[in-house]
């Protein structure tokens, strides 16, 4: 039953390969959708363009789906799968961070790798600062320490925190990102007119 | 290619969600894990400390579980799910003739001042995901696939972040 532990079937660099092809294909996926542009990832922030929104939220649903089906199916087994447990406050915190850092930089880490690697001198400088960044929060945390571990709730999921069974939070989820998608779609229309 | 931009050839977002949204299953359903690409890169950081600075990593308790004594931060599969998004980066912007050195910058500014602003995002970026202990790949879509309640909080806080100060600083990518 999935998950599978790759690096006892095949090695240890053998289980390394299999994430290499499955960053490969997440770098192709970014690229081949325009998020190596700085410009069109921040459209997204002035309801220009939104990709950002409908890749982000689509590929979430879908994956959520199947995540949803291959587990009631028995063929996954969820237990086994890594969901990161919360931290509230510093999750937040660094997010809104983030948000600031998205804006002005115009990509995430993510898009910058993608970015850096078709020569894009933005994306690079994004990357350097990125580094930097994580370099300093390394000598920095021991001060905030506190804050850093605070908010721990362990590993909790939306049906845990709502008290509804997962089917529908999923139901919950699919109607969210289609009410995100109409409600851009009608902003941009609004903002930027019918022509765009 | 000759083109301004290859904007018309990006495929279509719906699309690209649907096959980001099967490689994130498959990502859970083959090893467990989501997709990340902060963890990786401040893996690379830590190891450009310790080759810099290996006594102070040593005696740093956050990046010496990493980089500490015989510790190599490289050795991660992070770090070779990094070297894949690069690989698949280039080969997609190789067979669609985007791969050029050149700045992306709004009409409004020069591309030393795009810099300048990619710079300080990219050092608000690195700090804040380790922060939030993941970034848009990690927390956001993995995460939020998975239902982590933390990560759902942290993607709302991520667009109110940006769209809280994008009309403040639209000058950078808006046209006159």
């Amino acid at each position: 039953m999935a998950p599978f532990d790759f690096a006892a079937l095949f090695g240890e660099t053998g289980g390394y390969l299999v994430y290499l092809v499955i960053g490969f294909c997440f770098g192709f996926i970014l690229e081949s959708s325009g998020f190596g542009d700085s410009r069109i990832l921040a459209a997204q922030f002035y309801f220009r363009r939104l990709n950002v929104l409908k890749v982000m939220f689509t590929a979430i649903v879908v994956a959520m789906l199947l995540i949803f089906w291959s587990t009631a199916l028995g063929l996954l087994d969820y237990n086994e799968i890594w969901v990161k447990q919360t931290y509230l406050w510093p999750g937040i915190a660094g997010g809104i961070i983030m948000g600031v850092g998205f804006i002005l930089g115009g990509y995430c880490p993510g898009t910058s790798l993608v970015s850096a690697a078709t020569l894009k001198i933005d994306g690079m400088f994004f990357l350097a600062g990125f580094i930097a960044g994580a370099i300093g929060f390394g000598e920095t945390v021991a001060h905030i320490e506190a804050f850093w571990h605070s908010g721990y709730l362990g590993v909790f999921t939306l049906p845990e925190f709502l008290g509804v069974e997962t089917g529908v939070v999923v139901v919950l989820v699919v109607c969210l990102a289609l009410a995100m998608f109409a409600f851009f779609e009608w902003l941009r229309r609004t903002v930027y007119g019918a022509g765009r | 290619m000759k083109t301004v931009s290859g904007e018309q050839r990006y495929w279509n977002p719906y699309i690209g969600g649907v096959l980001l949204g099967i490689l994130l299953f498959l990502s859970f359903f083959l090893v467990g894990h989501g997709l990340g690409a902060s963890g990786g890169v401040h893996r690379v950081a830590v190891a450009i400390e310790d080759l810099v600075i290996p006594e102070h990593v040593d005696k740093t308790p956050y990046i010496a579980q990493m980089a500490g004594g015989d510790r190599d931060p490289l050795s991660h599969w992070l770090v070779w799910e990094v070297a894949g998004i690069l690989l698949g980066g280039f080969v997609s912007g190789l067979l669609r003739g985007r791969v050029r050195l050149q700045t992306y910058h709004g009409p409004q500014i020069t591309p030393r001042a795009r810099w300048a602003y990619a710079l300080v995002g990219g050092t608000l970026m690195g700090y804040g995901a380790r922060l939030a202990r993941g970034c848009t790949s990690g927390q956001a879509l993995s995460g939020g696939a998975v239902m982590s309640v933390g990560s759902w909080a942290f993607m709302f806080a991520v667009f109110a972040g940006g769209y809280g100060l994008a009309w403040f600083v639209r000058r950078l990518w808006q046209e006159a």
